[in-house]
């Protein structure tokens, strides 16, 4: 199994760090305009939702790409752009349905999360509650399935 | 070429009702470092210390600081400078959630807010460009329903500062709210920006924050971010309780104000204890931007008596205030009453002191019930949550209470029943307990004030290293270097919280790798030393003369009735002098020609 950034939101506190980081890294700078996570904060609701290109098995965008530019890597799965062929035409902006690829203008390329290619990413090393982790299994998906089992674990008792 | 600050600087007049952006002053800012020392600097430079606060000469300037927006120790806080209208001294209020951040996306260091715009209005910034709106349909409103109203009419990404009812009406402790729920809360700074007519400022940055030295100042930021997570304090006691994992800390030790500073143990702490909080109301702890520790509590308050709400806080200071100095121990009601200081946009430490002190004048037969129009005595939640109610909206004895406690009691000429210093009610400590923490009330530029050199740190919990509390021996040069260094941190934009964890090495560090100043910590506690001297000179000028550097009579000289403290009162006379001399002043207390050619301010 491929390692992938797993998320787990209710370990979330709101810190957009992850933003933080990720700009910094691939950008250069500290902006959350120019980030590949995101990291969205509703205050009523006191939740915190984050999201990022879950690396698709057939990626919309790899698929509307008309030069070529983004490229599924076989062994590790990540979905990442080739800077030298992207031409920024947007279309893979309109394709995913996700949007979570984006055009940046200061380098005239389509952008998108890779995982930090050979790095381990930069986001989760930065995240300070452990709700971002790069694991091959889905650890919170597990912690979801085992709290289903749990409540009906519950539900047997004295049956 | 210098990172960190963007490089400009936003005027804003409302009088004309005209913007415009000019370059930062770098050689200001490479002495007061930015956030509170540079606005300060620009205040200083700008504004006669005689100034009415209410006047439209009056200008009100918001600061993040240098790292504002970059990670690493909680960079996300900014500063509100302005003459306030409570203590007549420079007041420099702070913030966080994400308003501050997002002023150095949209390329802004300082903004500047001169003059009284002719009817209420509110400014919309999206990078260069700058708008003053009409006001008109959001006046009244309150801070969530200002921010939903200019997500819709605005940008959906926008963050938004804005007053409440009590900043409109100019009650002389109105915060100014951020992110709904965040208060740059202390000395009427919402007050002042009522007085502009100003309602909001929204902001919507997409630019960037860059730094000089990337690979170093992700190291810098990494050690900070080690330190914050190996810490008892910002890795489980703020994360877990909040700040109110101190009401059974404080007063175990005996320094927890009672009934308007009448006792320091609180018999029914625990029932509005953190830990309490944690198992009642809390549904989730909350982050400022770029913070690691998260310890804004989310709370939802479900009681028959008030409508079911979501909310932010009690914090610790807010279950002193309105709870422990009330004599109150329904923390339904407490919260209830944070709710209500949060909508009307006003700081609950000067609120809830302000209300314990009319309830002992009440009990002491000074202030008849025909004044009030109920009675108050202390413990009386439901009377608690109507006083609020009357301050936010300035209606009934809420008009008098509006005006702080040292008004308040001055009014019935019984002044020294107002627990004040320069007229600002103290926070959640007993200075006859803590000896520094005496000294720092004193002397604190911005009047009674725990969070201007937080002497609880070392005396109460160990931070940096375990002080007597009861003793002044050294608190003289502790609480001056815990003042300089905490100048330092409010001017680079972090959260003070952090350094319960991390030190002056960590701070120095991360502000040259960002900015590429090559300073020394020894440079920036002298800019944190220059800070403070330079908001001296202003009050000295404004009028507030050394003789102001006292505590209220209870505190001098009714020792403490119970608990480890019992029989001690604060030992200013010894404490004051000590000071003086460390900060090298005369024995006037005012700063000397010396000191100020050393710290390059004259």
């Amino acid at each position: 199994m491929a390692k992938r950034i797993r998320i787990e939101p209710s370990k979330c506190i709101g810190c957009k760090t992850c933003e933080l980081a990720c700009s910094f890294k691939h950008q250069g700078m500290f902006a959350p305009s120019l980030t590949r996570i995101y990291n969205e904060v509703f205050l009523e609701e006191a939740s915190f939702i984050t999201v990022t290109c879950q690396q698709c098995d057939d990626p919309w965008c790899a698929r509307a790409c008309p030069s070529g530019a983004i490229v599924k890597h076989p062994d590790t799965g990540v979905v990442e752009v080739i800077e030298e062929k992207c031409v920024g035409c947007r279309t893979c902006v309109s394709a995913c349905p996700f949007g979570m690829i984006k055009y940046v203008e200061y380098k005239q390329k389509a952008d998108k999360c890779n995982l930090c290619g050979t790095d381990y990413p930069e986001c989760v090393a930065f995240c300070p509650t452990g709700c971002l982790t790069f694991e091959e299994e889905d650890a919170p998906l597990r912690n979801k399935i085992l709290n289903y089992v749990n409540a009906v674990k519950e539900g047997q008792v004295g049956v | 070429m210098l990172n960190g600050w963007i490089g400009n600087v936003l005027r804003i007049n409302l009088t004309k009702m005209t913007y415009a952006f000019e370059p930062l002053n770098y050689e200001w800012a490479k002495l007061y470092l930015g956030g509170r020392g540079l606005a300060s600097k620009y205040f200083y430079e700008e504004v006669d210390p005689k100034v009415d606060p209410f006047s439209q000469d009056n200008k009100l300037i918001l600061s993040p600081g240098p790292l504002t927006g970059t990670y690493g120790a909680a960079n996300g806080r900014y500063m509100m400078i302005t003459k306030s209208p409570l203590t007549g001294t420079i007041a420099s209020s702070n913030s966080g959630g994400y308003f501050p951040a997002e002023l150095k996306y949209a390329g802004i260091d300082l903004m500047i807010i001169e003059g009284k715009a002719p009817h209420p209005v509110y400014i919309t910034i999206y990078n260069n460009q700058v708008a003053i709106k009409d006001a008109s349909k959001i006046w009244g409103k309150n801070s969530d329903e200002v921010e939903d109203y200019i997500h819709s009419v605005f940008h959906r990404d926008a963050k938004v500062a804005s007053i409440g009812k009590a900043g409109e009406k100019q009650v002389l402790f109105a915060a100014i709210m951020n992110d709904k729920h965040r208060a740059a809360g202390r000395s009427g700074v919402g007050a002042v920006m009522g007085s502009k007519n100003l309602k909001a400022i929204a902001v919507r940055g997409t630019l960037g924050v860059k730094v000089a030295d990337r690979l170093k100042f992700r190291e810098a930021a990494t050690d900070a971010f080690r330190a914050i997570k190996e810490s008892p304090v910002t890795n489980a006691g703020l994360p877990a309780y909040g700040t109110a994992v101190l009401v059974n800390v404080i007063n175990k030790n005996g320094l927890l104000p009672t009934r308007n500073f009448q006792d320091d143990v609180f018999e029914d702490a625990e029932k509005i204890s953190g830990e309490t909080l944690a198992k009642t109301l809390l549904v989730r702890n909350k982050a400022c931007m770029s913070c690691m520790i998260g310890c804004a509590r989310v709370t939802k308050l479900v009681d028959p008596r008030y409508k079911a709400q979501t909310g932010e806080g009690p914090e610790y200071e807010t279950i002193f205030a309105l709870g422990s100095d009330c004599g109150v121990s329904d923390l339904n009601a407490i919260t209830k009453a944070n709710y209500l200081c949060n909508e009307y946009g006003m700081d609950p430490i000067s609120a809830g002191a302000t209300v314990a002190c009319a309830m002992e004048m009440y009990e002491k037969g000074i202030i008849p019930q025909s004044d009030i129009g109920m009675p108050l005595k202390f413990g009386d939640a439901d009377a608690l949550v109507k006083m609020i109610e009357l301050i936010g909206k300035r209606e009934g004895f809420g008009d008098k209470l509006a005006l702080g406690s040292y008004r308040l009691a001055e009014s019935y000429s019984h002044p020294e029943f107002s627990m004040t210093v320069k007229k600002q009610e103290f926070p959640a400590y007993d200075g006859r307990v803590a000896q520094g923490m005496a000294l720092e009330y004193a002397t604190s530029n911005r009047g009674a004030c725990h969070v201007r050199g937080y002497m609880i740190s070392p005396e109460i919990m160990g931070v940096p290293e375990k002080l007597d509390p009861h003793s002044t021996e050294n608190k003289a040069f502790w609480t001056k270097a815990f003042q300089d260094v905490t100048a330092v941190v409010d001017s680079v934009g972090m959260c003070l919280f952090t350094t319960f964890a991390i030190n002056i090495n960590h701070i120095t560090n991360l502000f040259t790798s960002a900015t590429g100043l090559d300073y020394s910590v020894d440079d920036m506690m002298k800019a944190g030393e220059r800070i403070y001297n330079l908001e001296r000179l202003f009050n000295l000028k404004a009028g507030i003369d050394p003789s102001q550097d006292t505590l209220p009579k209870r505190l001098l000289e009714e020792p403490v009735k119970q608990g480890p403290a019992q029989g001690m009162v604060a030992k200013l006379s010894i404490l004051l002098p000590e000071y003086y001399k460390e900060r090298g002043w005369g024995s006037d207390g005012i700063p000397t020609q010396e000191k100020l050619k050393e710290l390059n301010i004259a």
